[in-house]
């Protein structure tokens, strides 16, 4: 099963729970190690509490164009195809702006003088490295650029095989609800949403339902982190939807603590390890 | 007029919380307008009681749509597709058809159709609204699940709230701003006078305000830090202070951590409006916040 761990608002305990649920399950026997792969690629985190040791790395970017100005007769079909403005002719010259390009290969492709070929734009870089029986992966989006999907797409690529088959995949999302999140969530069979009993939790459930429930028809299930402060509006909203909550982690100071100094839940709290693995055997049933 | 932007790299540190309370405590002394840049999830309106005066639709990218009457089912679109976006369809006559959550908008395959079956089409992709605010007027957005462009959207929301500014003479654009480091974030920077940058005393924190100081300097944009739970780890809030000292960043103040905060957001009220320690606090901030942004930030 692959499984993507989301929750709509931010710190809400996405990366606690993938990454106790990774070790309980590593901790069970050798076939059910998992793959980790952290998607948050704007704020990777879960390095921190796994500590893999890294042993391959690789950069990774878009393919933009590089016009070739003896062949190009400025013409002005690749500005004419490209929808994001990202390749422009001003009089003899072409100018190409590697932050708005995505990386179609339009313009290489409509070019009716083949002058333009593409090269790779470095935006971040994927490294690989083994935590115990872990597999980890993550991705790292450079500091001023501006898109994550083609990283998060890329590091997908790379780490999840073919034939996975069986193995146990865990991806960590990033915040939100847009794009990222989506690219995170493709290919998954399920969608654990980490949400907490508060009036932003409960907003922000309500949008990555949308996204993983009803716009990519995933079955969703609930952890609810700090239970105990807030109010009842997330458990009344989980009864309506028929959202099923599969553990519930209450708000207890030794817990920040911990994780403040880069413990894991079940380094704290050994007693989950039994109930993350259990929460993991229901969701692979859930219809 | 001066624009002052909330960000934090990691999410939940206490953006919002920070923002409806430096809202609070700028209206008793300047003219404040109000944006909320987190267009995926939203959450300023949550404890501001916003009264909605204008709604208006957000028109996104345009998609890829395939007439499958037209489609030839020759596969060139998901061969040109570098967005995995364009499927073979199981429907009797193997039509192709776009999946519109993937779709980037490329028109790739539109170029590329022998059969010219493939048309491009604007997305309605999310709200955009004004509302009025015991604090003044407030931008905000709903982008809606799973869409792209946000960062078109936050950059829409903050000119909006900009000429509101302007027209209002306003003093203060005070900007919430979304988690991370990408595409929505750098669109609410973009323009900014200040970052103040919320965090908190944890490993992921401490890691996530390296990235999102670096970006800040990366445009060029004065920043400021302030630490909010500051009392959950002794070792790991002198580490931040320290980091903060050796880059020449402010801090303006530290926020102990307090349930009296999540009481306030279930009330739906700024923690300011009541009393205790993170109220207390929160003044001192705005004071000598005003003193950086009005004062040394001119």
């Amino acid at each position: 099963m692959k499984l993507a761990i989301a929750s709509g608002k931010g710190g809400t305990g996405k990366t606690t729970v993938a990454v106790s649920l990774a070790l309980s399950l590593a901790a069970t026997d050798a076939a059910s190690a998992p793959l980790f792969l952290d998607c948050d690629v704007e704020e990777p985190n879960a390095a921190l509490f796994l500590r893999p040791e890294i042993t391959a790395q690789r950069d990774v970017g878009l393919l933009i164009p590089v016009v070739d100005m003896v062949r190009c007769t400025t013409c002005g079909r690749c500005a004419a195809v490209c929808e994001y403005h990202a390749i422009t002719v001003i009089g003899k010259q072409v100018l190409v702006f590697p932050e708005l390009c995505h990386g179609c290969g339009s313009c290489t492709r409509q070019c009716p003088e083949g002058a333009i070929h593409e090269e790779l734009n470095v935006m971040g870089t994927l490294e690989y490295g083994r935590a115990e029986t872990i597999e980890f992966y993550h991705g790292t989006l450079n500091v001023g650029e501006a898109m994550a999907v083609p990283i998060i797409r890329q590091l997908k690529a790379w780490a999840i095989p073919p034939d996975v088959g069986d193995r146990p995949v865990i991806l960590d999302a990033p915040p939100g609800a847009s794009c990222p999140v989506v690219e995170t969530m493709r290919g998954a069979d399920a969608v654990l949403l980490v949400t907490e009993p508060t009036p932003f939790g409960l907003h922000d459930l309500r949008v990555a339902v949308q996204v993983a429930r009803d716009e990519l028809g995933l079955p969703v299930a609930v952890v609810v982190n700090r239970d105990g402060i807030g109010d009842g509006g997330v458990d009344a909203y989980c009864a309506a939807e028929g959202l099923p909550i599969l553990l519930r982690i209450p708000l207890e100071r030794a817990i920040a603590e911990g994780i403040a100094r880069g413990d894991s839940l079940i380094a704290i709290h050994p007693e989950y390890q039994t109930q993350l693995v259990e929460l993991w055997k229901t969701i692979a049933e859930l219809p | 007029m001066k624009q002052l932007v909330i960000l934090s790299g990691k999410g939940g540190t206490g953006k919002t919380t920070v923002t409806a309370a430096l809202a609070h405590l700028a209206t008793q002394d300047c003219r404040v307008v109000l944006a909320d840049a987190d267009v995926d999830a939203a959450n300023l309106g949550l404890v501001l009681a916003p009264v909605t005066e204008e709604t208006h639709d957000f028109t996104g990218g345009r998609i890829a749509g395939i007439d499958p009457a037209v489609c030839i089912a020759c596969g060139r679109c998901a061969e040109v597709c570098r967005f995995d976006a364009v499927r073979v369809c199981t429907h009797p006559g193997d039509a192709y058809a776009v999946d519109p959550l993937a779709c980037e908008g490329c028109a790739a395959c539109v170029y590329e159709c022998p059969a010219h079956a493939i048309t491009m089409t604007p997305q309605r992709a999310g709200q955009w609204f004004v509302a009025a605010t015991r604090y003044g007027p407030l931008y905000h957005a709903h982008l809606f699940a799973g869409q792209e462009n946000s960062g078109k959207l936050v950059t829409l929301v903050k000119q909006m709230a900009r000429l509101r500014a302007l027209d209002d003479a306003a003093d203060l654009l005070l900007v919430d701003g979304p988690p991370g480091i990408g595409c929505p974030v750098i669109a609410a920077l973009s323009g900014a006078d200040m970052a103040l940058i919320v965090t908190e005393p944890t490993v992921s924190g401490a890691h996530d305000l390296e990235r999102a100081l670096g970006l800040a300097a990366h445009f060029n944009i004065p920043a400021m830090v302030l630490l909010n739970k500051a009392d959950l780890s002794p070792a790991q809030a002198e580490a931040i202070v320290a980091y903060c000292a050796t880059q020449s960043i402010p801090l303006v103040g530290r926020l102990p951590y307090d349930p009296a905060v999540t009481e306030a957001m279930a009330r739906g009220e700024p923690v300011t409006a009541g009393n205790g320690p993170v109220s207390a606090a929160l003044h001192e901030v705005w004071m000598r916040l005003r003193q950086q942004i009005f004062d040394n930030a001119s």
